[in-house]
């Protein structure tokens, strides 16, 4: 029988993080230099004692501040990161390395990433839009690879953002973030809302920690503030400050700067929606259309120059008061159902029939998921050697005129599933090699299916090799191959 | 090393051996039963022999309410399906496995872990985890970091922080939970011999001493023949019907 008798467990301390110095060594790794000395924790660039095969990169320790052992929202902030780091793989992270026990001394040791943040772009802000969108695209990018992986980060701002010398965005800072595979230490130890207060989006504002779509308000908010040099909310520090964003309106980036396209408008502002569910979907939805902006539907949001009036703002203000957010699936449910589909349609050589199967099955396939997204992409092939005619006898536009069919191949499906805007977009790759055009598209672009169409003439087939062929033997992702059935 | 935790075996035969085949499968290197190793199903006398043995080589074992009704008969706040399996496991029980029950410990620590089926504040009284205040309860009663408890059928995780406050976590299967050391836990693995969460496969955990990660563990097995066992010995049908469905 255990001790009835005892109290509450008694859970020791940790040690004092001053007798961290140079030299010291701990569980083989030597403390060389502090890199950084920050409000929640320290940096150290640390080496082991006896290198481990393949651990070819530096090192850093980052060791929690704390003052007095009575700071929760370090301890648990950090105990979520021990927690959640060992789980995460990929460029798009710090590798993990080792953890230390709270016990004796808590720290992790993980990968450096060298460089610096983004923080310091912000006072350079407004930066060239070119520049912006770069930035938008690879942390998308990072986002939608993290989210596949269970977690939200819930903490997306410049300072926790690194760029690889490759380009690729690393997250850092797992501190606040939610694993939805993992329990979640945070969820009753605050009563307030938790986040960086220019970043948080309403959900978070409202305690809903498992909505990966936060993560793309966040970045809306970073993307407006680096386009415009100003923040779409302020920096409230109260929580009703916070709330003002569950019913006013940010200024239309436009309005502060008219030289930002309408296009990047749309895709700010789609983000920065109040609701989760009239934002992006996904990630890689968000970096499909920073990264091929010709395809993206215009909405109202485009040409907004105004914030909406005291009335609508009221009445909002109204409807926000004691709301509570619907119940969210979680990160993964969330990410499962809202995939992109690209649909490959070679319009030039393909048969009415081959046309028509391929049409019902990407009905079939974007039917079933109400979040999935349409892309339909036409190759258009291009001369590997010298100046292509990109115009007919008629002077007219062959990329133009190929767009055309593509839109009205895709008419019955589009009509018949009601993709409305944002849902559905059209491209047009130039490109010497039909099957390398379709493979780079779906990688760069985080595709999930592939929709195309199998060669029907098989003597073309044996002379050309099979489109279908490479890209399912190259491409990442699912793929189909729709092939008309012979008739009898 | 990885400990195997296992729990309300509920004298099903075919789920116990899926289970220990599985845990041989993932290294386990250490076995903990925690309680309920008869009632409910058709096979106590073989779930005994079996524990009986793996005791003897070193397995950790706990007393159940279950096991405890067939020494000392059903309390009265037995539901009759259970006080009916009660009364006929204690006929198919030779002296050898009633002494085994008898001899159950209530509980057992071991390092930094307490194993007991029901919690830690009343281990005889066999109130059940149902939620945070349970959880929170328990873990104020025992020093140990680490409470690996049944009773419970569905797989369960609490933890307390150093500031008091507790939470809980519904398991994904095969997932490894990191239990940091900064706090208490309390893990139900849920039960091996009559799963109640959906989904009939059979239920335990694997707990690891070094890296002090759990990892919950699902284990499809042949519930039509633990059934056809349970009706093979006369037991009521709704005790064979709730293994297919896991309800």
């Amino acid at each position: 029988m255990p001790d009835q008798s005892s109290g509450p467990a008694s859970i020791p301390a940790p040690l004092p993080v001053a007798s961290l110095e140079p030299g010291l060594v701990l569980d083989g790794f030597r403390l060389e230099e502090r890199l950084h000395q920050g409000g929640m924790a320290n940096l150290w660039r640390v080496t082991r004692l006896e290198p481990v095969p393949g651990e070819d990169f530096p090192l850093i320790m980052k060791v929690p501040r704390i003052k007095g052992g009575e700071d929760p929202a370090t301890i648990v902030g950090f105990e979520v990161e021990q927690m959640l780091m060992p789980a995460l793989k990929g460029p798009h992270v710090p590798r993990f390395v080792a953890r230390g026990d709270w016990t004796r001394q808590a720290y992790i040791v993980m990968e450096q990433i060298a460089g610096q943040s983004l923080r310091p772009r912000l006072d350079e802000a407004p930066l060239p839009l070119d520049e912006v969108i770069e930035i938008g695209s690879r942390v998308a990018t990072a986002l939608h690879d993290l989210h596949r992986q269970h977690v939200v980060h819930l903490d997306i701002k410049p300072s926790n953002i690194m760029l690889r010398p490759s380009g690729e965005a690393v997250l850092v800072d797992f501190g606040l973030s939610r694993h939805d595979q993992l329990p979640d230490l945070l969820e009753e130890e605050f009563s307030l809302p938790m986040g960086t207060g220019p970043y948080m989006s309403p959900e978070q504002v409202q305690f809903v920690r498992n909505d990966p779509r936060s993560d793309l308000f966040a970045l809306g908010v970073m993307l407006y503030h680096f386009a415009t040099g100003e923040r779409p909310f302020g920096q409230p520090a109260s929580v009703r400050g916070l709330r003002r964003r569950l019913y006013v309106d940010p200024v239309p980036p436009r309005a502060i700067d008219p030289n930002i396209p309408p296009w990047f408008q749309e895709v700010v502002l789609r983000c920065l929606e109040v609701k989760p569910e009239r934002r992006y979907q996904s990630a890689a939805q968000l970096a499909l259309d920073l990264q091929r902006p010709e395809g993206i539907t215009l909405s109202k949001r485009a040409e907004r120059l105004h914030t909406s009036g005291t009335i609508k703002t009221l009445k909002r203000w109204f409807f926000a008061l004691g709301s509570e957010p619907v119940a969210q699936a979680t990160v993964t449910e969330q990410v499962a159902r809202s995939p992109i589909i690209m649909a490959a349609v070679d319009i030039d050589h393909a048969t009415p029939g081959l046309l028509e199967q391929l049409r019902e099955t990407v009905r079939r396939i974007v039917q079933t998921e109400p979040g999935a997204r349409l892309a339909c992409v036409s190759v258009m092939k291009t001369a590997r050697i010298g100046m292509d005619e990109l115009t007919d006898k008629d002077g007219k536009s062959l990329h133009v005129k190929q767009l055309i069919a593509l839109k009205h191949w895709a008419r019955p499906v589009t009509r018949a599933l009601k993709l409305e805007d944002g849902r559905l977009t059209f491209h047009v790759l130039e490109a010497p090699d039909a099957a390398n055009a379709i493979i780079d598209f779906a990688a760069k672009n985080g595709v999930d299916h592939v929709v195309m169409g199998a060669r029907g003439n098989s003597a073309l087939r044996r002379y050309l090799g099979s489109v279908s062929a490479q890209v399912v033997a190259e491409s990442d992702c699912t793929v189909t191959v729709v092939r008309e059935m012979a008739s009898a | 090393m990885k400990i195997a935790l296992i729990t309300d075996l509920h004298a099903n035969r075919e789920a116990f051996s899926a289970v220990l085949d599985h845990a041989e499968s993932q290294h386990a290197g250490q076995y903990a039963l925690l309680g309920d190793f008869v009632g409910y199903g058709g096979d106590p006398a073989w779930v005994l022999d079996r524990a009986r043995q793996m005791v003897a080589n070193g397995a950790v074992a706990v007393m159940g309410n279950h096991d405890s009704a067939v020494l000392e008969g059903p309390l009265p706040s037995m539901r009759d399906d259970a006080r009916a399996a009660v009364l006929w496991t204690r006929a198919q029980l030779n002296a050898e496995q009633l002494a085994f029950l008898a001899a159950l410990p209530m509980s057992q620590t071991q390092e930094d872990r307490l194993y007991v089926h029901a919690n830690a504040y009343d281990p005889r009284a066999w109130e059940y985890i149902q939620g945070r205040l349970e959880a929170m309860r328990s873990l104020h009663a025992t020093e140990c970091r680490y409470t690996f408890c049944g009773h419970m059928h569905e797989p369960m995780l609490y933890h307390l922080s150093g500031t008091g406050k507790a939470g809980d976590f519904k398991p994904v299967p095969g997932m490894s939970i990191p239990l940091l050391p900064n706090r208490q836990w309390l893990a139900i693995p849920g039960s091996c011999g009559q799963p109640r969460d959906g989904n009939p496969a059979a239920c335990y955990a694997l707990f690891d001493t070094v890296s002090h990660e759990l990892s919950f563990q699902r284990v499809p097995y042949d519930h039509d023949g633990a059934a056809a066992r349970i009706r093979a010995a006369g037991l009521p049908e709704r005790l064979a019907q709730r293994l297919l469905t896991g309800d």
